[in-house]
């Protein structure tokens, strides 16, 4: 099978299966009321958010950078469709590398969903790669922001993500966001120059402004550092195995 | 800390009533804000001779003036709140609702005992009213007292469409007074409430800009010490729940409203001095609870949700949404009085004023801090928290005697000095007894927490009012005046649990929304019925049943007080008695108005066998 019929089947699956449970939950007339009446209330109606959570600029010894970190979801309170973006790349040159995500949200947990779908990954350059995802997302105790992900690549490659953050109220509208992203790699992949083990992190620190609780403009800094064979290859290659950028962006959803 | 983000327009106003310019400005001013002795004129009861009613309500969207700016609203027959509708005891009443919108719309008469297909809620009692179309509620009157009336379609309450409800006793009333006017209390946003749904929806601490800060962390080490803060901040960092969480919508958006009007506004209900003054506080909101004080005048609560209880003489009282209480005050000297509706989040107010004449105001006492969560407030149990020896009753008490019980109980939180979390007013003091434990069932995902200890809370204040130095109402102070009708021993049992998901905006009973459960709950007909409530979540729901009284067992021995709408407190239990005697199917629900379109909802179904339900 080749890879492309093989994500369209699990997108099919996926949604497929969302809309079973979307019909399981529907309950006969809790009001007792005659079948053609109106529900009393809508509270099965669904809901959407579109978070912009970073859309910065990057300023470091190495060269300017842009990068867009977006996620949206769709659905009711037990069952929402998710979509991840994020790309980031040299300023005035193509992106480097840009990815989405297409997953089903299942909240099992006051405040955790597990997801589960599709990542389609984009490198100019590269031949494009398609995983399968298995996440689980939400609020961890002492308010993190938690979203770890397990990918498994149509290559057969294994890999884990893991990004957390967390608001420091300095006051009602000015907030300090310390941010960790890691990555792990399951084995080598050569062509993309990742080592097994630890690849890469990026932390940050981000200080914004609230104008509205949706519209933020922020300033702040962007840690990355690679690690073991990863590393070793970038070393190899001529990089540089950290960088440290001065970042402003902008964080807005609706 | 940021207690007062109102919009410019707003502090203007604020500052020009404090500096009493307002009325030298009146000409300048829109018509709400020299709307004072004409607004009076309609908020005060005219009385008269019995008779039957008919009376024309229209529901319009139409443009008006409201809460210091001009707006698209929901109206009844042009006003924000709508009429006055005066009714007689014994007497019949035809109320005919045309609905002008161009979506369905209802009118639900609020504590109304009334047959169930005249309640006024679509997709329960009837299918609504169509656009251009009518509905009469035609009934006999079989009570007397305060209630008031309110749209029962969607988010439309919010909008506008409520107003207060008179019924005149057949029998002379048991007190005199001189003057009687409503005080209808209201939150106003020039928001779309589907837009404030969304919003919560997608963060539930949206409006709350009181949280805590990285300076408060320090300036609570200094307080309370490094560890006990730690101790706090841990405590409530595992919950992922905030202790400032009072109210989901706030003054950020809410400007509040007294009879319609704007604080600014000043709504004046005139008095010569030495008479006896009737208010009929109604809190007509949609997601409020006020504190009530008019400084320097004692209340004397005569009536709460429309019944009569014996008189109760206080300072203030705490007032959930929809609930009723009729107050007696007596002004003496020839001097304006600020009637004073705070928000029980201390983000905002609405304010009146009692005067011998037009154009008086007294003294706004400011804002007082905004209260905070405590641990009494999460349920949890102390004695697993190694917070010294403090007995606990054991639970389930689910006897016959419940309830009569607690009163009896000796407050037993006293010896947990170094308690306080984080927050600097400590409710330990004045905590009422356990009186249960939580079972196994957490409720699903739609529940964040439970309250494994569940308290008897009804000789409390209410939030934010444990240490205000003056006398507070509560709960187990109301008394009924007439000995129980139905002293039966209850035969049927119902135990619901007040269930929420702050961070998803997730409102239930059980840990379900309305749309997945199978269907109504039954009470059997002619029986004594025990309806126990559990509040699992941190804020406070003012429950209300349709079509009949509870009995609300607050230790009152056989002068139970009649109760409408029940406000628990987090964490509480309280016990109520009914008897299921008026057929039908009623609409059961919290009134804070996003929490029911959320999902807090039940219909309660009586069969009598007769009638067709």
């Amino acid at each position: 099978m080749k890879p492309a019929d093989c994500r369209l089947r699990t997108l099919i699956c996926i949604v497929t299966a969302m809309s079973l449970t979307a019909g399981m939950a529907v309950a006969d007339n809790p009001a007792g009321a005659p079948e053609d009446w109106p529900m009393p209330l809508m509270d099965d109606s669904p809901f959407g958010l579109i978070l912009l959570d970073r859309l910065e600029y990057g300023d470091s010894d190495d060269g300017n950078s842009r990068l867009w970190d977006a996620q949206g979801w769709y659905g009711g309170d037990y069952n929402k469709l998710w979509v991840k973006t994020e790309g980031e790349g040299a300023t005035g040159e193509s992106l480097e590398a840009a990815e989405t995500q297409l997953l089903y949200n299942r909240t099992f947990s006051p405040f955790w969903g597990w997801q589960t779908g599709v990542r389609y990954d984009v490198r100019p350059g590269e031949k494009d790669v398609a995983h399968a995802v298995f996440g689980l997302q939400g609020l961890a105790p002492q308010w993190f922001e938690t979203d770890v992900a397990l990918f498994l690549s149509d290559e057969g490659d294994v890999s884990l993500r893991g990004e957390f953050e967390y608001d420091l109220l300095l006051t009602q509208r000015l907030k300090l966001q310390p941010r960790l992203e890691f990555n792990a790699y399951a084995q080598d992949i050569p062509e993309r120059n990742l080592g097994s083990g630890l690849g890469n992190t990026e932390a940050g620190l981000r200080l914004r402004y609230e104008i509205r609780r949706e519209l933020a403009p922020y300033i702040g800094v962007r840690w990355e550092r690679l690690y073991g064979e990863t590393r070793d290859m970038a070393r190899a290659a001529g990089g540089d195995p950290s960088r440290t950028s001065l970042v402003v962006g902008i964080r807005a959803w609706f | 800390m940021n207690r007062n983000p109102d919009p410019g327009r707003r502090q203007l106003l604020k500052a020009l009533a404090a500096s009493g310019l307002i009325t030298g400005l009146g000409p300048l001013l829109p018509a709400y804000a020299r709307a004072g002795v004409q607004v009076a004129g309609r908020a005060s009861v005219p009385g008269g001779t019995p008779r039957d009613v008919t009376i024309d309500i229209a529901i319009r969207r139409e443009s008006i003036d409201i809460a210091g700016g001009y707006a698209s609203a929901t109206t009844i027959n042009h006003t924000i709140p709508g009429p006055l509708v005066e009714l007689w005891e014994g007497q019949r009443a035809r109320l005919r609702v045309s609905n002008h919108l161009d979506e369905d719309s209802s009118i639900h008469w609020h504590g109304i005992l009334l047959p169930f297909e005249m309640d006024g809620v679509p997709g329960v009692t009837f299918p609504g009213i169509p656009p251009g179309e009518s509905f009469v509620a035609d009934f006999p009157v079989r009570q007397y007292g305060t209630y008031w009336y309110h749209s029962h379609s969607g988010l439309q309450e919010q909008t506008g469409v409520y107003g207060p409800l008179v019924i005149h006793p057949r029998e002379p009333e048991p007190f005199e007074f001189d003057r009687d006017y409503v005080v209808v209390l209201s939150d106003w946003t020039f928001e779309d409430p589907y837009r404030v749904m969304a919003k919560l929806k997608k963060m539930g601490d949206y409006y709350n800009f009181n949280q805590r800060t990285v300076g408060e962390f320090f300036e609570d080490i200094e307080k309370a010490g490094l560890q006990t803060t730690l101790r706090d901040r841990v405590a409530w960092g595992n919950m992922r729940m905030s202790p400032t969480d009072i109210a989901d919508i706030t003054g950020h958006t809410y400007t509040y409203l007294m009879n319609g009007t704007h604080p600014a506004g000043n709504w004046t209900g005139l008095f010569n001095p030495g008479e006896r003054v009737r208010l009929r506080v109604i809190n007509a909101s949609a997601m409020t609870f006020f504190n009530v004080r008019i400084p320097g005048l004692p209340m004397t609560v005569l009536l709460a949700d429309g019944q009569y209880v014996e008189p109760v003489e206080t300072d203030e009282f705490q007032i959930g949404v929809a609930e009723r209480y009729d107050v007696i005050v007596e002004p003496q000297r020839d001097q304006a009085y600020t009637v004073m509706a705070e928000s029980m989040d201390r983000s905002g107010y609405a304010r009146g004023t009692l005067a011998p004449r037009a154009g008086m105001a007294a003294v706004v006492p400011p804002l007082r801090e905004p209260p905070q969560r405590t641990m009494i407030d999460m349920g949890m149990d102390m004695a697993n928290m190694d917070m010294g020896d403090m007995t606990m009753t054991s639970g389930g008490m689910q006897g016959g005697r419940e309830g009569q019980d607690m009163a009896g109980m000796k407050h037993e939180g006293h010896d947990m000095q170094g308690m306080q979390m984080g927050g600097p007013g400590s409710m330990m003091e004045s905590a009422g007894p356990v009186v249960a434990r939580h079972g196994p069932d957490w409720h699903g995902p739609g529940n964040i927490s439970v309250a494994e200890v569940q308290r008897n809370r009804l000789g409390e204040p209410g939030t934010g009012l444990e240490s205000v130095g003056h006398r507070v109402l509560t709960y187990a102070q109301l008394r009924n005046v007439v000995p129980m009708q139905d002293t039966r021993e209850p035969t049927h049992k119902v135990e619901l649990h007040l269930t929420g998901n702050m961070d998803r905006y997730m409102w239930s009973f059980d840990g379900e929304e309305f749309h997945e459960v199978d269907g109504p709950i039954d009470f059997p007909y002619g029986e004594r019925v025990r309806l126990i409530m559990v509040n699992d979540t941190m804020m406070e729901h003012p429950i209300h049943l349709h079509g009949m009284f509870m009995e609300l067992e607050n230790g009152q021995g056989d002068r139970l007080p009649f109760k409408d709408t029940i406000s628990l407190k987090p964490s509480e239990r309280v016990s109520l008695l009914i008897t299921a005697v008026e057929p039908g199917r009623w609409a059961f629900h919290c009134h804070l108005l996003y929490h029911m379109e959320m999902g807090m909802f039940r219909v309660v179904r009586i069969r009598d066998g007769e009638t067709d339900i």
